[in-house]
């Protein structure tokens, strides 16, 4: 007797609510920058502290080329999800892979320079304040690049399937969000290691 | 038509095997089964981590006592903190969010129903384990090998050197573990006030219960986040052979403070936001009025989360921080006591001539209004850096954070598991019964905090396992331990009575309390589906509107 009643009034309500997808995703977003920003400032206070060697500017060059890398993956993601917006799935699995590429590239990169500086140089995370702060940084951005990377292929190998339709631009949306906040926080442990760090 | 369903649904449900049901319960994604499942997961470890306080006062009862071990004591103090707030306090808020929120706002469910499920395990995994430290790594013998470094878990003491064993990773990786599924919920809350509220219902005429858990899982991201970076710092530390805190090579012990409490401060307000949200629904429907000031509550709610990020280090200011610090955050605390003063200036105008109902949920109310103001009144004083110096870790400060979180967070739990037991349960609880639970928990909580304070003043430091006759302290640290019998046989009054009332009471009805938001206009306890036809509302009582159409709410809001 109570639900007649309260479905009577205002059927010409205009009632539009935000998709809960790209909400969640906004409030993961939030969640991880306030993690990373404890790791950001435990890294820019550590800056020098280090009782022994080696330090930041005997050993770190910025990387440049990789860098790019991962930033121009911003820029192909999102030309795959405006090509499956229109409904073009061929070009969007063309964007889909470029992007993956880029990343792995960049994931290359990162375990190349890690590489040279556990063998070639001697630092690990155990030696000193810069490899704690070092490697727990950039190995925490990294450990997200993975992530995206994983999530990234199921989304490729689905394409490849051909199981990927315009309908699930919202999804491919929300996991592009996660890729985007991926490459803004490498802009942000970039400055901060290889710029101010050094 | 809608209520044959339901009782035809009811009927069913005994006859299927016990089995069956169990399986039902821990495979289901239904927010009110997943919130009734983080109620009953507090209310186990409620008992636990009251033993373990029972355990502390009984050693404290008189100086030189040798109840138990100093070690076990440690044992003792880290686990009731550790249990009461992340195992206790949080899940039993998050229990009531679950199943209130999609009820308030007229939704079918939570906005990630899979998410809810998987976060409320994440958090039973997390007790569990920190639980399996009795018994788990070099333990089997003596107590084990529970965590004993303070719940909050000072560095360098947490170090491989000075924490040997697993004790100290118990402790960090059930936080770490419990933290992941109090973000998911957090997230999973937020997602379900923005994107699933019912036609009408827009961000001004939720109920204040909604709005001030929206505000409450903002603040769980961005406080329990600092908290998980933290813990993984610090397991880098113990396993990789890190020195995030290690000060024998530069490393620093007093940032491990600051992330602690960048988290425990927050947290504070993370807790104590869902029992402002519990009093703000019942004291309106036992005054019968509508809450005064619904604006300026939503707007102080705001407005303690925002300065409630930025008064940590008022936990700090015996480490000896620089006079700008210490002025920094003794303005913070001092500006935090104005919204929170605004609050409780609301209820009163609510209650001031008001037609006022004594049933137990408003006494504990009323006695959480009470308890409330003292307790932010001793905060207020500790927020006062040079009146700190003296007293910080003192009993004086072991009294005023359980005045927040007995007197304030856990009596308007109770209000909220009176008032909203009836609508779970379907069941009536024995008024009789929540009397007697209201007065025994009363005076032994005045017994035991009131009282508390002054071994404090005179110079008791907190987690000491014993101390030495003639300082004073003797007479005032026995009547605390009195205190505690007299909580804890209302303790067992309240597990009686929900037990009791849910075999043998009276049937509530859909709406017991003659109140206002839209959890009261499906039946009791709800089905699945939660609402046959989704509601629309015009007004912030959209039950009173459909009681009164002559005069709905809405004419005037």
């Amino acid at each position: 007797m109570n639900t007649t009643f309260m479905t009577t009034p205002k059927p010409d309500l205009n009632w539009e609510l935000p998709a809960r997808g790209r909400t969640a995703m906004f409030c993961l977003i939030a969640a991880e920058s306030a993690i990373f920003t404890i790791f950001v400032v435990a890294y820019l206070f550590y800056i020098g502290k280090s009782l022994t060697g080696p330090m930041p500017k005997d050993l770190l060059s910025a990387p440049i080329f990789y860098t790019i890398c991962l930033l121009s993956s911003s820029l192909t993601i999102h030309l795959a999800v405006s090509a499956l917006r229109r409904g073009n799935i061929g070009t969007f699995g063309t964007w889909w892979l470029g992007t993956l590429a880029l990343g792995a590239a960049f994931l290359y990169g990162t375990a190349n320079e890690w590489h040279r500086l556990i063998y070639v140089d001697g630092l690990t995370i155990s030696t000193n304040l810069f490899g704690t702060t070092y490697y727990s940084l950039v190995g925490l951005h990294g450990f997200h690049v993975i992530v995206g990377l994983l999530c990234l292929s199921i989304v490729m190998g689905f394409t490849l399937l051909g199981s990927v339709k315009q309908e699930h631009v919202e999804r491919a949306e929300v996991l592009s969000l996660y890729w985007h906040f991926v490459d803004a926080v490498w802009i942000v442990v970039f400055l901060v290691v290889y710029v101010i760090g050094r | 038509m809608s209520t044959d369903a339901i009782s035809t649904l009811t009927a069913e449900m005994p006859s299927r095997p016990l089995v069956a049901r169990l399986h039902e319960w821990v495979t289901t994604v239904d927010h009110k089964r997943l919130g009734i499942l983080y109620i009953l997961y507090a209310l186990f470890f409620l008992v636990i981590g009251g033993i373990e306080a029972a355990i502390m006062r009984i050693q404290l009862i008189r100086p030189h006592y040798n109840f138990v071990s100093p070690g076990l004591f440690n044992q003792m103090f880290t686990m009731h903190g550790t249990t009461m707030i992340f195992f206790v306090v949080m899940p039993l808020l998050f229990g009531f969010a679950n199943y209130l929120i999609p009820l308030m706002i007229g939704a079918r469910d939570m906005a990630f129903p899979r998410l809810n499920a998987f976060s409320f395990w994440l958090t039973a995994f997390g007790g569990i384990f920190l639980y399996f430290s009795f018994l788990g790594a070099n333990g089997l013998y003596g107590a084990g090998s529970a965590p004993d470094v303070g719940w909050f878990a000072y560095a360098p003491l947490t170090s491989q050197t000075f924490s040997p064993g697993h004790s100290t990773d118990f402790w960090t990786l059930s936080l770490l573990v419990s933290g992941f599924g109090s973000i998911g919920t957090a997230i999973n809350i937020i997602a379900t006030v923005l994107c699933m509220r019912c036609p009408g219902m827009t961000l001004g005429k939720m109920p204040l219960l909604v709005w001030l858990n929206l505000v409450m899982a903002v603040l769980v991201i961005l406080a329990v986040s600092p908290l998980t970076a933290a813990q993984v710092m610090l397991l880098v530390d113990r396993y990789l052979g890190g020195h995030f805190f290690d000060t024998q090579a530069g490393g620093s012990a007093v940032i491990w403070m600051h992330f602690f409490w960048i988290f425990g401060h927050p947290e504070v307000y993370v807790l104590v936001l869902p029992a402002f949200a519990f009093i703000s629904e019942i004291v309106p429907v036992f005054s019968r009025k509508a809450i005064f000031g619904y604006p300026a509550m939503v707007a102080a709610s705001i407005c303690i989360a925002f300065i409630g990020m930025s008064v940590w280090a008022h936990h700090m200011f015996t480490v000896g921080m620089n006079s700008n610090a210490n002025t920094f955050f003794v303005l913070t605390t001092m500006a935090i006591a104005v919204p929170t003063g605004i609050k409780i200036f609301n209820w009163l105008a609510t209650m001031w001539g008001g037609k006022i109902h004594f049933k137990t949920p408003m006494l504990f109310a009323i006695g959480f209004l009470f308890q409330f103001l003292i307790a932010g009144l001793t905060g207020i004083m500790l927020g006062v850096a040079p009146f700190n110096w003296h007293l910080g870790n003192s009993y004086f400060v072991v009294a005023h954070f359980h005045y927040v979180i007995v007197g304030g967070i856990l009596f308007a739990a109770f209000g909220a598991f009176y008032y909203w037991f009836p609508k779970m349960s379907g069941k009536m609880y024995s008024e009789a019964l929540g009397r007697l639970h209201f007065w025994l928990f009363v005076i032994g909580f005045h017994l035991t905090f009131d009282f508390m304070h002054i071994p404090g003043l005179l110079g008791m430091p907190r987690r000491i396992y014993t101390y030495e006759p003639g300082r004073g302290w003797d007479t005032w640290n026995l009547i605390v331990t009195i205190g505690v019998f007299f909580q804890a046989a209302g303790i067992l009054i309240f597990l009686g009575n929900l037990l009791w009332s849910y075999f043998r009471g009276e049937t509530a009805g859909s709406d017991p309390w003659d109140a206002w938001t839209l959890e009261w206009s499906t039946s009791s306890p709800p089905p699945e589906w939660n609402f046959p036809v989704v509601p629309v509302v015009r007004s912030r009582r959209p039950l009173w509107d459909l009681k009164h159409p002559s005069d709905p709410d809405w004419k005037y809001e």
